[in-house]
């Protein structure tokens, strides 16, 4: 469809690389051992957070990495990679590197229609946010999600079939599949009449090459990367070797918006959460801080309150105001709203990178630290322990931020102008809307 | 599409990025602030001088170790608590900057800031400069290519 992308497989040595599971199956069981030890610097490690590998490492070098180069860069690249569902994924198929037997080890139950959406999703990453004073800084209460999430991926995998954890619990898996659509890279058939007549449709149901698509999609019909998590098994199992995996240009799916509300609301929520860290966690104000670290105080629960009513209700509700007001003759049902949502898209991911990029370069040094001294117990591994705390680059980051602000704005613009037409929103409405949120975003970090 | 508007819309966002804001002149003074640094926060949480000023900020502990690293202008101070420390400079850095609290003070200290403003923000100014320039010329280029559609 998209005639300006190269399909990366021709080359011989990707398509070795991604053929073969050994190469994507090293990298996972490299993080899953980092991941088990952030659960365990957090339970037996000092509880001082800047001082602590889960801490430092998850909410400092994973979220930078993730947030400034993966998400924007590679989209479910980090998915491709994750260790949290690998066990699970072990366990459903009964192997470490060789296919699935053709029966399900476990129940490998369908998961109930209702479920199959994003909305678990949008509450999982809410009740993050929620927490999320208490879970950026205390490394026990890091350990347990962790945990948590590690636990539920193999119970889950173990009753329904398939990547469920992935595509309908975790929380981060859903906004990475939302800002995938603006990735430069896509996973496709490259021609789907032989799809239409290809016996058995391996790449889903599975062969003795490699499972079914573990995320539940039919390559043949893949229009948007958001649920595609570039896993690869359709590359290895796929008789007709009809598989690309392809640069494109950024942001090409904007020209076919998704009319999903679940999809549309998690882009709301992104917003919001962008705009409430930048008050709570770098704002100068105590009272508001104490009060969304106080978890289950009055205080909390206000914050709780104001959080989840501006996501859920006052964003959108400002937003359909917006593309609404004033149009009397024309009535915009939720399929259009949904479309003209998909400018938030661009922008929200833009506005996640100029929040960390606050946080993210100010407390590099303690990556230094915590490498020497992972649980705080006064080793000095690499001679890095004693490296004092030096923020990096804060003469710059300001600018930076404004110009990664400008950007999100032109190009939420840019996405409001290609769906224009099958949103039947004028573009200038949702351009008008993105340059206020842009506005509060700069006069909060600026 | 002539190039007319794509370069006279590059030109007003490079003109906001480099025209000179005049700052406001004022007599250089010395001001002279006590700052209460408790979990998680200062008292008063900004501070607001003019370019020039020579700064002075007693910095109060009031219940665990805090620091103020000031960023922009890249100075420290630390104080114990229940002492008070102080720092002497010049503010000769026009805009708004981020104090950081440099000791680990509690489970959300990394989220502990202030702010000094030096002057105006004009940082900020030219970002909102920018960023209505290029809507501005978003809107008016789709009402150039689609008029039926931007219309109403
Ligand atoms: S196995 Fe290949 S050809 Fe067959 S349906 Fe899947 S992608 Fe298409
Ligand atoms: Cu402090």
């Amino acid at each position: 469809m998209q005639v300006n992308s190269m399909d990366l497989t021709r080359i011989q040595f990707v398509k070795s690389f991604v053929k073969s599971r050994y190469p994507q199956t090293i990298i996972s069981v490299f993080l899953l051992a980092g991941f088990v030890l952030a659960i365990m610097a957090g339970f037996i490690g000092t509880p001082v957070g800047s001082q602590n590998f889960s801490i430092v490492f998850v909410w400092i070098a994973w979220w930078a990495i993730l947030i400034l180069v993966a998400v924007p860069f590679f989209g479910r690249g980090w998915c491709a990679v994750c260790p949290i569902p690998r066990a699970g994924d072990w366990l459903q198929r009964g192997a470490i590197i060789d296919p699935a037997a053709k029966k399900p080890n476990w129940l490998g139950w369908r998961v109930p229609k209702f479920l199959r959406n994003m909305w678990t999703q949008n509450i999982t990453f809410s009740l993050v946010v929620l927490f999320s004073a208490t879970i950026l800084t205390n490394p026990r209460t890091t350990a347990i999600v962790l945990a948590a999430m590690l636990f539920m991926a193999i119970g889950l995998a173990m009753v329904f079939e398939r990547r469920s954890f992935c595509r309908y619990l975790c929380p981060v898996g859903g906004f990475i599949g939302l800002y995938s659509k603006l990735a430069p890279f896509e996973l496709r058939v490259k021609q789907k009449n032989i799809c239409a007549g290809c016996h058995g449709k391996p790449c889903y149901n599975g062969s003795t090459d490699g499972a079914g698509c573990p995320w539940d999609v039919f390559p043949g019909g893949l229009v948007a990367n958001t649920y595609c998590g570039l896993c690869f098994e359709c590359i290895r199992t796929c008789p007709h070797d009809n598989i690309a995996f392809s640069v494109r240009p950024f942001s090409v799916e904007a020209a076919t918006p998704t009319a999903k509300l679940d999809e549309a609301f998690k882009a709301f929520i992104m917003v919001g959460s962008a705009i409430s860290y930048a008050i709570v966690l770098m704002g100068t104000n105590g009272m508001i801080k104490l009060a969304a670290y106080q978890v289950f105080s009055r205080g909390w629960f206000l914050n709780a309150l104001l959080l989840v009513g501006t996501n859920f209700v006052g964003l959108p509700f400002l937003f359909w105001l917006f593309v609404r007001f004033g149009r009397s003759q024309r009535a915009l049902n939720a399929k259009q709203f949904a479309m003209a949502s998909s400018a938030l898209i661009p922008l929200g991911l833009l506005f996640w990178v100029a929040f960390s990029l606050s946080f993210v370069l100010a407390n590099a040094t303690y990556i230094m630290v915590a490498l020497s001294d992972p649980f705080g117990w006064g080793w000095n591994l690499f001679g890095t322990a004693g490296m004092d705390w030096q923020p990096l680059g804060s003469a710059y980051v300001g600018i930076l931020q404004a110009g990664v602000l400008v950007a999100g704005l032109v190009w939420s613009a840019f996405v409001a102008q290609k769906t224009a037409d099958r949103s039947k929103v004028p573009a200038w409405r949702v351009i008008l809307f993105c340059l206020a949120v842009t506005m509060v975003m700069m006069w909060l970090l600026l | 599409m002539k190039p007319f508007f794509p370069l006279s819309v590059g030109l007003l966002a490079l003109l906001a990025i480099i025209v000179p804001i005049q700052p406001i002149s004022s007599v250089p003074s010395k001001r002279v602030f006590t700052v209460e640094a408790s979990q998680y926060a200062y008292s008063p949480g900004v501070i607001s001088v003019n370019p020039g000023d020579m700064v002075t900020i007693n910095l109060v502990a009031t219940d665990v170790a805090h620091g103020m690293y000031i960023e922009g202008y890249e100075l420290a101070v630390f104080s114990d608590p229940g002492q008070s420390a102080s720092i002497t400079f010049v503010a000769d850095k026009n805009g708004h900057f981020r104090l950081r609290c440099n000791v680990s003070c509690g489970a959300m200290h990394p989220f502990m800031v202030g702010e000094i403003q030096v002057g105006q923000n004009y940082l900020l100014v030219r970002a909102f400069g920018i960023a209505t320039i290029a809507a501005i010329a978003f809107i008016v280029y789709q009402h150039k290519i689609r008029p039926q559609n931007a219309s109403e």
